[in-house]
C-alpha cells in the first residue's frame, strides 16, 4: 500500500509584525487562511473535493483561533463540504508536524489528496495565553523542572561557549541574508499577499526584516532571560545542570525569533491523485522524524530528529544540500550546525525566524515551503526542515526536489 | 456529655465548646478529640434551633497545639485509605459548624498552632487574648506536613494566594497584634473575661454568620490560581522555591499544589484535594525523618535526656569567657542576651573592648529593625565586663576559655583564670578538636572540667557539643547541660575522642569533596551535588571559610598525636590536593581572597577557573546519586562509628548534633534516622558498593552490619 508523497505546492502568507502596530493585526487569523487557501485553489485549479482531509497547526489554539480553526476556514474559503479538517498542536512544530502527518496519510495509503499547513497570529492570541498545567499548574511544573525556553538557549550558549557577539553576529547574519532574499524577489513565487474583501492588498512582503541590522546595533539590547532567570528559572535549570556555576544570558529580541502574524499551506498527494488532478510534483517527502531530549534545556531537538531523518532515508548530513533550521534562537542553529558539523553556507541560505519572525503554528509549513523554492533555484537535490519544540522535542523533514 | 469538650448553654442561649483533652497539658487532635468533636458538632447541629451561637474555648493554658504527630508520624503508605478517611472525617464537622448559619467564634486563650489555628479558621469571627505568648500560625511545613485541616484552603480564601504562601510556606507564627493587621483574627481582648464577653457580644450583634467564602459571588482576594498575574506567579514560584529546597522538601511544593488547585474548584473539592496531598505528606518518608527528629527527639534532648537525673538544676549567674575573639565574643553575647552576667576578658583591654563591640552591634540592629527597645540593649551590654585582669574573674561560676587550639596556651590560661573561679565553679574549653581528656591535666580539678563547643557564629547557631573527659563528673555534666539551656541552644553530650562527634564527622563531607576533585569530578558538580542532597553549603565552598591552612595545621597535629600513640595518619588524595593549593598555588581559602574559589571585591564568589582545568578529567563522570551519597554517606558512616566508639551515646543527639551542628541535610533526620529511612540493609549494602567503587573509607563499621541482620531501625 505503500505510495510516495509528493509536494505539489507549497504557499504562505509574508509575515507581519505580531504587534497592534503590525499590518496583520487586523486580520483575523483565519483569514489568514482562507486567503491562501482560495489562492491554491485557484492557481492549481483544485477539485476541492478530491481534498481527503486538511490539517493545520496552531499552537494557541483558543479564542480566535479556538474551535478548530481548520475546519472553520475550510468552510469560509467556500471549498467543498466534504472536506474535513483538524487542528494540531506540536509547539512550534505544529506546521511542519501537520505537514509530516499529511505525508504519513499518503504515504500509507489511506488518503491520496490532502492539505497541511498552519497558521498563527501572535498578535491577537499572545503566545502562552492557553495555559496549560506544564507551566502553571504547580505540581506539574515542579515534576517537570519548568523553566521558559529561552533560559534553555542561555543553557545552550553557556555549555557550547557561544558568547553575546557570537549569538548577535549569527542574528545580524540572518537579517542581511532575509534582506538579500526579499530585495531579489526569492520569495515572490510562493508569498502569496494578504488582501481585504475587496481585495485591496494588506501586506505584500515580510515587514519584520531589518536588513541593516549590525552585531553592533544589537550589542546593546538587554538580555531578554536574566530577570526570570536571576528569579529562580536559573536555579531550576542549575539542579540538572550542575556544572553549570551561572548561566550566561546573552539571547535577546535581537538574536531570537520575531514575533509576527502568518500562516502557510502545502498541498500532497500521490503520483495518482497529481495525475487526477493535473498537478506537477515539485517535491517527494523521503523520511520525517520525531524525537524528544532533556526537557529543561528543552531546545535541543534538532540535531537527534536530523539524524534519525537521514538514517531513516539513508542518508548522511553530506547528501543535504539545503537546511532550514529554524532560528527559535540564536543558540539553538549554532549548536546544530557545530553538532552536525554542517557547512554554514548550506544552513538557512535565506535567513530565517530571527529576520522574518516566527508564528509558530505557521513556520514549519513555511520553511518546507521556502526550502522546495531554495532547492530549485539552486537545482540541487535534498533539503532538510527542522525545528526544536517545546518539551525538548525536535522534528526533521527531508524534501527532495524532483 | 464527653469530658474532652464540655458543652455549656447560658441564658442567651449561647453553647461555649470548651475543649479540655484529657491526660495531656495541650490540646491536640488526637482519637479522644476528634472523637468528641465529631459528637459535640452533631449535637450542636440537632439542637440548632435552639443556640443563638457558639464559643469554641480552651481549658488549657494555650488554646490548642494542633495534630496529633504520635498518630502521623507512624502511618504508612499502605494506610492512606484510611488515613484520608480519617482527615476528612475531621473536616467533616469543622465545615458543618461553620455553615449552620449560627455565628461561631473562636475564643483564642493561648497559642494556637496548626490544627489548633485551623479550627479558628474554620469560626466566623476570631478573637485573640492580646498577650504575647500566644502565637498564631500554621507551622506544619517545618516538619514536612501541610495544614490537611482546612488550613491551607481557608488561608487562600482569607488571604489570596501569594498572601496565605507567606504562613503556609515558611510556617510563620505571629502575635495578635500582627495577626490582628493581617487580617488572621478580627480583635483582640485584654483579659480571659473580656474575651469570653466579646465573644458573646458578638453573637448576639451577628444572629445569623456565614463564610465570606460561602457568599455567592465571593471572590479569591487577588484571583484565583488562572488570573493573569496568579498565573505567572505561579509560573516561577516554584522555581524560586526550589532555590533554596532544591527539591528535597515536598511540603512546601504541595502546599503550593494544594492552594493553586484549591483556588480553581469549589470549596468542599478544594478541601477534599487538600486532604488527599496532606494524606501523601503524611505518610511519606521526610515527614516522618523532621517530626521523628525535630519534633521528638529536639522534645526528648531539650527534656534533659542526655543530662544526669538527680542533680538539681542550676542557673549560672556570671560566666567568664576568656579571649574576645570571634567565638569569644559570640559566647559573651549569647550569655547576656539570656540574662547571665559576662567577663570577656582577653590579653589586652583594647582586645576586650573589641569583643563586646560585637554584642553591640548585634544589638544594634536588632533595636534599628525594631525588634529590641533601646533600654533591653543597654541592659544586656552592662552585663558584659570586657577587662584584661584575671582578678575580674572573682566569682564567676563558669569559665569559657576560646583562646587558639594551642595545648600550651589553653593550659596557660586554665591555670590563671581557675586561681579565680568560685569554689564550685566549672571550668570549660572551647575546643573544637582537642581531646577534653588532655587539656583537663591542666585543670587544678579535671571533675570539673568540660568541654563546651560552640558553633560559628555563635549568635546564629543553635548547637553546644558538650564533651566529658575522662574524670568530668556528673555535676560538672549537668551544670554545664543547665547552662546551654539557658542560652537557648541544644546541647549534644558527647565523650572524648579526636574531633568529638561534629568536627570529626564534618571533616569526612570536606575530605569527600576535595577527594571527588582529585579524582577529576567537575568542581560544580560536587558542590550543585552537596546542594542537592540537601546540605546548605557545598565542601569546597566550605573548606574555603575553614581555611586549609588551619585545615593542615589540625591534620598535622592529629598525625602527631597519632603517631605518639602509636599509629599512623595515611596521606590521603584529599590532603595531597590541599597540600597543592597551598604550596604551589597559595591558595588557602576565602581569608586570602583565594581558595578553590575566587572573591572578587565586591562581587560574587566563583570557582577559581584554573580548578576545572587543573583538575576535572571530562572522562570522569561520576553517576550524580553517586556524588550526592558519596558525602552523606561519608558523614553518617562516620556518626556510626561514632556511636559504636561510645562517643555518642544516643541517636537523638547524632540526629540532632548532625542537623544542627554539621548542617546535614535536615530531610534526612540527620545522620542516623538517614540510615534508618534509607533502611538498615539497604545503607549497608551501598556502602558496601561504595567501598568498592571508591575506597575503604566506606567500609561498613559493626554496629551497621549488627543492625542490619537485626532489621531494626537504630532507635
Amino acid at each position: 500500500m505503500s505510495q510516495d508523497a509528493f509536494i505539489f505546492d507549497a504557499i504562505r502568507t509574508p509575515r507581519g509584525k505580531g504587534k497592534k502596530d503590525g499590518s496583520l493585526y487586523e486580520v483575523k487569523p483565519v483569514s489568514l487562511l482562507t486567503g491562501l487557501m482560495k489562492e491554491l485553489q485557484k492557481r492549481n485549479n483544485l477539485d476541492t473535493s478530491k481534498v481527503e482531509d486538511v490539517v493545520i497547526g496552531c499552537v494557541t489554539p483558543i479564542g480566535d483561533q479556538g474551535c478548530d480553526i481548520g475546519k472553520t476556514a475550510v468552510m469560509l474559503a467556500d471549498w467543498d463540504e466534504s472536506v474535513s479538517a483538524v487542528q494540531i498542536n506540536r509547539f512550534c512544530a505544529s506546521g511542519l508536524e501537520a505537514v509530516n502527518t499529511c505525508a504519513m496519510k499518503v504515504a500509507s495509503g489511506w488518503e491520496d489528496l490532502v492539505v497541511a499547513g498552519g497558521v498563527e497570529s501572535m498578535s491577537r492570541v499572545p503566545m502562552g495565553s492557553d495555559g496549560g498545567a506544564w507551566a502553571l499548574d504547580p505540581a506539574s511544573n515542579f515534576h517537570t523542572g519548568f523553566v521558559p525556553q529561552g533560559v534553555g538557549a542561555d543553557l545552550i550558549a553557556t555549555l557550547e561557549g557561544f558568547s553575546r557577539e557570537d549569538v548577535d553576529a549569527f542574528a545580524a547574519e540572518s537579517q542581511r541574508k532575509a534582506a538579500a532574499a526579499q530585495s531579489e524577489g526569492r520569495f515572490d513565487k510562493s508569498r502569496i499577499p494578504v488582501t481585504d474583501q475587496n481585495g485591496v492588498v494588506i501586506l505584500d512582503h515580510d515587514e519584520f526584516i531589518r536588513g541593516t541590522t549590525t552585531a553592533e546595533g544589537l550589542a546593546g539590547l538587554n538580555p531578554s532571560f536574566q530577570m526570570p532567570g536571576q528569579m529562580g528559572f536559573d536555579d531550576s535549570a542549575k539542579l540538572k545542570y550542575p556544572q553549570v556555576e551561572e548561566i550566561n544570558h546573552i539571547h535577546t529580541p535581537g538574536n531570537s525569533s520575531g514575533i509576527v502574524d502568518g500562516a502557510a499551506l502545502v498541498l500532497i498527494g500521490s503520483k495518482k491523485a497529481g495525475e487526477e488532478q493535473g498537478l506537477k510534483p515539485r517535491g517527494r517527502i523521503v523520511s520525517v522524524a520525531l524525537t524528544s531530549t532533556e526537557p529543561t534545556i528543552m531546545l535541543t531537538g534538532p540535531a537527534p530528529a536530523a539524524r534519525k531523518a537521514l538514517e531513516k532515508a539513508g542518508l548522511t548530513a553530506d547528501d543535504i544540500d539545503v537546511f532550514e533550521v529554524n532560528e527559535a534562537f540564536a543558540s539553538v542553529v549554532m549548536k546544530f550546525q557545530k553538532e552536525m558539523n554542517v557547512p554554514w553556507e548550506k544552513i538557512n541560505v535565506n535567513g530565517g525566524s530571527i529576520a522574518m519572525g516566527h508564528p509558530l503554528g505557521a513556520t514549519g509549513a513555511m520553511i518546507i515551503g521556502i526550502c522546495l523554492d531554495e532547492l530549485e533555484r539552486q537545482e540541487k537535490r535534498y533539503g532538510l526542515c527542522t525545528l526544536c519544540v517545546g518539551g525538548g522535542m525536535g522534528i526533521a523533514t527531508i524534501i527532495e526536489r524532483v | 456529655m464527653t469530658e474532652a469538650i464540655r458543652f455549656e448553654k447560658d441564658s442567651d442561649n449561647i453553647v461555649t465548646l470548651t475543649i479540655d483533652v484529657p491526660g495531656q497539658s495541650a490540646n491536640t487532635m488526637n482519637k479522644t478529640f476528634t472523637e468528641a468533636y465529631q459528637a459535640v458538632v452533631a449535637r450542636v447541629e440537632s439542637e440548632i434551633d435552639s443556640i443563638s451561637g457558639v464559643i469554641i474555648a480552651s481549658a488549657k493554658k494555650t488554646f490548642f497545639a494542633g495534630g496529633d504527630l504520635n498518630d502521623i508520624i507512624k502511618v504508612q503508605p499502605e494506610q492512606a485509605v484510611e488515613f484520608f478517611a480519617a482527615v476528612e472525617g475531621l473536616k467533616a464537622p469543622m465545615r458543618t459548624l461553620e455553615t449552620l448559619g449560627k455565628p461561631v467564634v473562636a475564643a483564642i486563650n493561648g497559642a494556637a498552632l496548626g490544627g489548633g489555628f485551623e479550627l479558628c479558621l474554620a469560626s466566623h469571627h476570631r478573637i485573640a487574648l492580646n498577650d504575647k505568648k500566644v502565637k498564631l500560625g500554621l507551622p506544619e511545613v517545618t516538619l514536612g506536613l501541610l495544614p490537611g485541616g482546612g488550613g491551607v484552603v481557608r488561608m487562600t480564601r482569607l488571604l489570596g494566594l501569594e498572601k496565605a504562601f507567606g504562613y503556609l510556606l515558611e510556617g510563620k507564627q505571629v502575635n495578635p497584634q500582627a495577626a490582628l493587621k493581617a487580617g488572621l483574627i478580627d480583635d483582640t481582648a485584654e483579659t480571659a473575661e473580656e474575651l469570653i464577653a466579646k465573644a458573646k457580644a458578638f453573637i448576639l450583634a451577628n444572629p445569623k454568620a456565614v463564610q465570606p467564602f460561602d457568599v455567592k459571588g465571593f471572590k479569591i482576594p487577588g484571583g484565583n490560581a488562572q488570573a493573569p498575574k496568579v498565573a505567572q506567579m505561579l509560573a516561577i514560584l516554584p522555581s524560586i522555591l526550589r532555590k533554596k529546597t532544591k527539591g528535597v522538601y515536598p511540603a512546601p511544593e504541595k502546599i503550593i499544589a494544594t492552594a493553586a488547585e484549591g483556588t480553581l474548584v469549589d470549596f468542599d473539592t478544594a478541601c477534599r484535594i487538600e486532604s488527599r496531598y496532606f494524606t501523601e505528606l503524611a505518610t511519606g518518608q521526610v515527614s516522618k525523618n523532621m517530626i521523628g527528629t525535630l519534633w521528638f527527639q529536639l522534645n526528648e534532648i531539650k527534656g534533659g535526656s542526655s543530662r544526669p537525673k538527680d542533680i538539681p538544676k542550676y542557673t549560672t549567674k556570671k560566666v567568664g569567657v576568656l579571649g574576645a575573639g570571634m567565638m569569644g565574643a559570640g559566647i559573651a553575647y549569647s550569655s547576656a542576651i539570656a540574662g547571665i552576667e559576662v567577663v570577656l576578658k582577653d590579653v589586652t583591654q583594647e582586645a576586650a573592648d573589641k569583643g563586646k563591640e560585637y554584642s553591640a552591634n548585634l544589638l544594634k540592629k536588632k533595636v534599628s529593625k525594631k525588634r529590641m527597645t533601646q533600654e533591653k540593649m543597654d541592659g544586656i551590654l552592662a552585663l558584659i565586663t570586657p577587662t584584661a585582669q584575671a582578678k575580674d574573674l572573682d566569682g564567676c561560676d563558669l569559665i569559657i576559655e576560646a583562646v587558639f587550639e594551642s595545648r600550651e596556651l589553653k593550659a596557660k590560661v586554665t591555670q590563671e583564670a581557675e586561681a579565680h573561679m568560685s569554689a564550685e565553679g566549672v571550668f570549660a574549653s572551647n575546643t573544637s578538636t582537642l581531646p577534653i581528656t588532655g587539656l583537663a591535666e591542666a585543670s587544678k580539678n579535671a571533675e570539673k572540667f568540660i568541654g563546651l563547643h560552640f558553633f560559628s557564629p555563635v549568635d546564629k547557631m543553635p548547637l553546644v557539643e558538650i564533651i566529658t573527659g575522662e574524670k568530668t563528673n556528673d555535676e560538672t555534666l549537668a551544670r554545664a547541660f543547665d547552662y546551654v539551656l539557658q542560652t537557648n541552644k541544644t546541647p549534644i553530650v558527647v565523650n572524648d575522642s579526636r574531633g568529638f562527634y561534629t568536627s570529626r564527622t564534618f571533616a569526612t563531607f570536606i575530605n569527600e569533596g576535595i577527594t571527588m576533585l582529585s579524582e577529576g569530578v567537575h568542581p560544580n558538580v560536587i558542590e550543585s551535588a552537596a546542594l542537592q542532597a540537601g546540605m546548605p553549603v557545598g565542601p569546597l565552598a566550605i573548606q574555603d571559610e575553614v581555611n586549609m591552612n588551619l585545615s593542615r595545621k589540625v591534620t598535622n597535629q592529629s598525625r602527631l598525636d597519632i603517631e605518639a600513640e602509636g599509629g599512623s595518619l595515611p596521606v590521603g588524595a584529599a590532603e595531597i590536593l590541599t597540600n597543592q593549593m597551598l604550596d604551589e598555588y597559595k591558595r588557602p581559602g576565602k581569608l586570602d581572597g583565594a581558595g578553590f574559589y575566587e572573591y572578587p571585591k565586591g562581587g560574587k564568589k566563583f570557582v577559581w577557573p584554573e580548578l576545572v582545568k587543573l583538575f576535572t578529567k571530562d572522562d570522569v563522570q561520576l553517576p550524580f546519586d553517586d556524588v550526592k551519597e558519596r558525602l552523606l554517606f561519608r558523614m553518617s558512616l562516620e556518626t556510626l562509628r561514632c556511636y559504636e566508639e561510645n562517643v555518642l551515646t544516643s541517636v537523638a543527639d547524632a540526629n540532632i548534633g548532625s542537623i544542627f551542628g554539621l548542617g546535614f541535610a535536615p530531610w534526612t533526620g540527620g545522620c542516623i534516622q538517614y540510615v534508618n529511612s534509607f533502611g538498615v540493609q539497604n545503607y549497608l549494602d551501598r556502602a558496601n558498593e561504595l567501598t568498592e567503587k571508591y575506597g575503604e573509607r566506606f567500609t561498613a563499621p559493626k554496629i551497621l552490619i549488627t543492625q542490619a541482620a537485626k532489621g531494626e531501625d537504630f532507635v
